[in-house]
């Protein structure tokens, strides 16, 4: 893995979780010993934010391309790219799905691996394609409720039940 | 179980056994893991949180496996409780700061914690005294699949285990071993450790210090990445890296016994002779001083301590700490006299209090 802020060997790896922003620094000897000096500074902060930034837009992006990406939603929890560049978190299990191709490269980035090869469930991967639909009919039902369509939100207060009924059977 | 109670205990990991518990406090394996059924904590409000938070519950209260834990209602603790939860390792400053439903299962011994709404739906953490890392794998696998008999993990057959951010996902899984350094930060040789650790990486952090700080010359040698390694390749990585590091501190150790004895000796004598004698002290000066004695001890320069009595005045020396031991809450000035009465107790020359053992 490279240096953020230079080409050679990241060799310290710092997660700071100060404030909303997630930063994900993987910095070499040197820039990490300047890093860990000026942490006290409160100029830092923004410096840092770039660093997060360049890591989650690939800089061969036009910036229509990124506006483009940015606006993008996730079908199920609503979240944002852009909120998700902003927080570092996404919002749902699916986004992993629904930003897959975007995802790739920041993956290769931070883990210098794009798939997974470790534990798996002990009951087997199973379709859990129904259980992300309790999470958008959920949503959709909040949503009702707060748009007072009580009609609409006791549909689909019906149909999570049957969901999750389903889901106890199998 | 209250906290008063965990308070005057002793959590296991301190006991200052296990392999290479000289130079190696602690082994620690963390999973985040998420239910299938649920957005993650950011997205989800306060009603989903309780709800989430209320399912967990009912389903490891349930499982005959995991009886032992008792769940403790985070949200409802006031701040000084949090605090102690915290400085005890059992739960995160996340967990501690955050809102909403939370929670927090332990079991009697404090090997096992794991959280609940953190920044994960699920964060499992076991903690082990001294280096045995394949020892808090075995126990934590087999806490995972307890938990998973009755939920549903949010599971990606081609990226492993899904996580709110993306630096977790794969196996969830952080590796992280708490190592004391005194003798590689006395002969400045602790920057060209981190320069040789080249292969993995090393998280330099203290043991409570905010941020990077390494108080009391402990630091944390853990994984980065959670990817595309299985969870055995990520503990062999750590226990790598730890090795070496073990190695390089005992050479240190070496070193000042053989070339700087009289240095070394009063800088022991010095440290002990402060934290028994002080009159008020902070609780960074404590554990600077702290870490001179609990190398004096392991090289057998002072006769009449032990690891877990060292160890434990780590723990019980810390704000929370000291004002639950006290049961009153004491400001910082209040603390620092506190801290120097109980550490003066505590080191008496010739006899031990009874509490420490």
């Amino acid at each position: 893995m490279k240096c953020t802020k230079c080409s050679k060997q990241a060799i310290f790896h710092i997660t700071d979780l100060t404030g909303d922003e997630l930063l994900a620094l993987h910095l070499c000897h040197d820039c990490a010993k300047e890093y860990l000096h000026n942490e006290e500074g409160d100029d830092e902060s923004g410096q840092m934010s770039s660093v997060i930034s360049q890591q989650l837009s690939p800089l061969q992006q036009t910036t229509e391309e990124v506006r483009e990406l940015d606006a993008r939603e996730c079908p199920i929890c609503g979240i944002s790219y852009y909120e998700f560049r902003q927080g570092g978190r996404f919002g749902c299990p699916h986004d992993y799905v629904c930003f897959e191709q975007d995802l790739e490269q920041l993956l290769e980035n931070v883990h210098g691996a794009t798939v997974h090869v470790g534990k798996q469930p002990l009951r087997g991967v199973r379709d859990t394609e129904s259980q992300t639909e309790l999470i958008r009919l959920r949503r959709e039902m909040k949503e009702a409720i707060e748009n007072e369509d009580y009609e609409r939100a006791s549909s689909l207060r019906d149909k999570i039940r049957s969901v999750e009924t389903e889901g106890q059977k199998r | 179980m209250s906290l008063n109670e965990i308070a005057n205990r002793c959590g296991e990991w301190l006991r200052g056994s296990g392999p290479e518990s000289d130079i190696v406090m602690s082994s620690r394996i963390r999973l985040a893991r998420n239910l299938a059924d649920y957005p993650f904590i950011r997205r989800c409000n306060d009603i989903d949180k309780a709800n989430l938070e209320s399912t967990v519950r009912e389903r490891i209260s349930g499982n005959e496996q995991l009886s032992d834990l008792s769940f403790i209602n985070v949200a409802e603790l006031d701040l000084l409780d949090r605090q102690l939860l915290v400085e005890r390792q059992l739960i995160s400053r996340e967990l501690a700061n955050s809102d909403g439903a939370r929670s927090v299962a332990i079991d009697p011994q404090e090997r096992l914690s794991l959280m609940v709404n953190e920044e994960d739906h699920l964060r499992i953490q076991v903690i082990k005294s001294g280096l045995d890392l394949d020892g808090a794998w075995q126990q934590i696998n087999q806490v995972d699949d307890e938990i998973e008999s009755g939920l549903t993990y949010a599971f990606h057959p081609k990226l492993g285990y899904l996580t709110a951010c993306p630096t977790n996902v794969g196996t969830g899984m952080r590796v992280s071993v708490l190592v004391h350094l005194p003798a590689l930060v006395i002969t400045k040789r602790i920057e060209r450790v981190f320069r040789s650790a080249q292969k993995i990486n090393l998280v330099v952090r203290g043991l409570y210090g905010e941020g990077t700080q390494a108080m009391g010359d402990f630091y944390q040698v853990s994984n980065q990445i959670t990817l595309g390694k299985s969870e055995t390749q990520l503990i062999e990585l750590v226990q790598e890296i730890t090795d070496i590091v073990i190695e390089y501190e005992r050479k240190a150790r070496d070193f000042l016994i053989n070339e700087k004895q009289n240095d070394l000796f009063d800088k022991v004598s010095r440290a002990y002779g402060l934290l028994q004698n002080a009159q008020q002290i902070s609780s960074e000066e404590t554990m600077h001083l702290l870490s001179r004695v609990r190398m004096g001890v392991n090289l057998g320069l002072i006769g009449n301590l032990e690891i877990p009595d060292i160890n434990q005045l780590f723990i019980r020396t810390q704000p929370a700490h000291l004002q639950k031991i006290h049961q009153t809450e004491l400001d910082t000035d209040q603390r620092n006299i506190e801290r120097a009465n109980y550490l003066h107790d505590q080191l008496k020359l010739d006899t031990q209090d009874p509490e420490m053992n």
